[in-house]
């Protein structure tokens, strides 16, 4: 940035005046600046992360093999794929069909269809579980009704899956909403005209040119559906072996004083979330060699 | 009212239809059943339970604590979005990287892992609980948790505007004399100010209804160090439903107007600036 102010003011030696210096700030500023970050970010970001492995190895590498391989661990293992895997496919689904709808053809109300599919987004993870057992719980609406009948959706798999969903709901579909806008439906519309009918024109035009955007979702909603805590906790009962995710065995292993096999378990989940940030950045490497903007990664409000 | 495509590609009807399907299986007809529960308490049973002392004190704490977790955000996110926009250094595009690891760490981990650091033999606690700093199971820790969990939000919200500044509104202001601190108060600042803003307000709201990082290291003592989440869970775990849902309603309303006014600042700033 400092050769092209020469172009600003001409002589700066005649003028007594260095432009330079007034484009930027004075080297020792910005060794602080950037010391100062620095030191804030390894304080909340990367000692947190450090000390999860450290306590999940600090007993050796037999007791966390033991702790990650135990029955309870694998089940809850076993649990959160499941539930994450119904989440993504889910919210996958609908994220395709609801960008479609909403980027390809004009309907009234489009506005306030897009507010609410961002609704779960303003919903505190505690409030996104209430909700659930208002409707299914034991003194739920519905609640009777599913006694009567023998089925059971608190405390039980199919709750821990509906909470789940609710929570990860609009990830695919803000990121490809306003990736597929700004697309147009003009290549679309050349397919049509060329006689390729809609699912052909689906498969071959508009998949890959929102391949990137979907992977970036996908990540996003599945980093987000292992880790969720709070919706999941109050749908769970905490069933050792049976509605255990791999967040909720954490925190019963913790308050066990069981540590090294909570961090243990806990060191796995970190791992997951390194991986996203990998594949977070290969994709917005990708993307931006395609010259695709992905809307920013987390819950924010679409338009300021 | 009749929806009416006027697109010509096919699919409406199908992608419509699943769209507004699932739309209310599983988002509207859940929050309609809050909003049900909670209009079918009386006014006398809805104020008892939100302004009992706990359920008064928890309000303090998950709001105050979110407003200052918010605050300290805004300036160190503002810093560190600065300096990896402006500045050159070794290792930067990991820092970048990392910034969003609140996002994809679930947030029991963030709990466990805090916590652990903050306790007398952490590896931090150790160094402050000599000099008389509590942060586990004290306020102060909730409020290290909401930092944590709301970082990424200013960084990531003025990140893209610093990139799309347009540096000739510096070499202008250069030009006509400005020194470097007159500019980036004059003509810097006053267009961050929206994006400031927004991030602001989602690292607050996030940091409200926040709940996996926060109850490892607050210790959960009644009128202490109890957020109203926790309290949420504790009324239904007593099958108090109509308890959890009007403080789960009050929730959802301050945050609500809240961002309303977040929203109307934001439009007034915005204005400010186009004329």
């Amino acid at each position: 940035m400092s050769n092209e102010n020469q172009e600003v003011i001409i002589n700066p030696r005649q003028s007594g005046y260095d432009p330079t210096r007034a484009l930027t700030e004075p080297p020792m500023v910005r060794f602080i600046l950037i010391a100062l970050s620095l030191l804030f970010l390894g304080l909340f970001l990367f000692v947190p992360l450090a000390v999860v492995f450290a306590t999940a190895l600090e007993k050796g590498i037999q007791a966390y093999g033991e702790a990650v391989l135990e029955r309870d661990a694998l089940s809850a293992i076993r649990l959160t794929l499941l539930t994450t895997f119904i989440s993504v496919v889910l919210n996958t689904l609908f994220g395709v069909a609801s960008a479609w709808a909403i980027t390809r053809f004009q309907f009234p109300g489009k506005n306030i269809l897009i507010t609410l599919i961002d609704l779960p987004f303003t919903v505190s993870p505690v409030v996104s579980g209430l909700v659930f057992v208002l409707l299914f719980g034991l003194q739920g609406y519905f609640g009777h009704w599913l006694a009567d009948h023998n089925l059971k959706v608190i405390f039980a798999t199919p709750g821990i899956v509906l909470a789940t969903v609710f929570i990860t709901f609009p990830f695919i579909s803000r990121e490809l909403i306003p990736l597929m806008q700004e697309q147009g439906p003009e290549e679309e519309e050349a397919g049509m005209v060329l006689g390729a009918s809609g699912w052909q024109i689906f498969w071959k035009v508009t998949l890959p040119n929102i391949k990137w955007g979907l992977l970036y979702g996908i990540i996003l909603c599945n980093a987000r559906a292992m880790g969720e805590f709070g919706a999941v906790s109050v749908v769970s009962g905490h069933i050792r072996g049976l509605t255990n995710t791999m967040p909720l065995h954490v925190e019963i292993l913790y308050n066990e004083y069981n540590f090294t096999a909570a961090f243990a378990v806990a060191s796995l989940l970190a791992f997951l979330a390194l991986l996203t940030l990998v594949a977070k950045a290969f994709i917005e490497t990708h993307a931006q060699d395609e010259k695709i903007a992905l809307p920013p990664a987390h819950e924010q409000s679409r338009t300021p | 009212m009749k929806l009416k495509s006027t697109g010509v590609l096919p699919g409406f009807g199908l992608t419509m239809g699943f769209t507004v399907t699932y739309l209310c299986l599983i988002v509207l007809i859940p929050l309609g059943a809050l909003i049900l529960k909670a209009t079918s308490l009386s006014w006398g049973q809805f104020l008892d339970t939100v302004t009992s002392p706990r359920v008064l004190a928890s309000y303090r704490l998950s709001f105050g604590a979110a407003f200052i977790g918010a605050l300290i955000n805004s300036i160190f996110g503002f810093m560190v979005a600065w300096v990896l926009v402006r500045y050159e250094f070794p290792g930067k595009r990991l820092v970048d990287a990392m910034v969003d690891l609140p996002f994809a760490l679930p947030t029991a981990v963030a709990g466990i892992a805090l916590t652990a650091l903050y306790t007398t033999n952490g590896w931090l606690g150790r160094w402050l609980e000599p000099l008389g700093i509590h942060v586990a199971f004290t306020p102060l820790g909730v409020i290290v948790a909401v930092t944590f969990i709301g970082l990424p939000f200013v960084v990531r919200t003025l990140q893209p505007v610093l990139e799309s500044l347009d540096p000739e509104m510096e070499k202008a202001a250069v030009s006509l004399g400005a020194n470097r601190w007159y500019t980036l108060s004059r003509v810097v600042f006053p267009s961050l100010v929206p994006a400031w803003i927004t991030g602001f307000s989602l690292a607050f709201a996030r940091a409200v209804g926040e709940y996996g990082s926060v109850i490892f290291i607050s210790g959960n003592m009644p009128m202490k160090t109890e957020i109203a989440p926790l309290l949420i869970i504790t009324k239904l775990e007593q099958y108090d439903y109509a308890g959890a849902t009007a403080i789960a309603v009050v929730m959802l309303v301050v945050s609500f107007f809240l961002l309303l006014g977040v929203n109307w600042l934001q439009a007034r700033t915005g204005r400010h600036r186009a004329t």
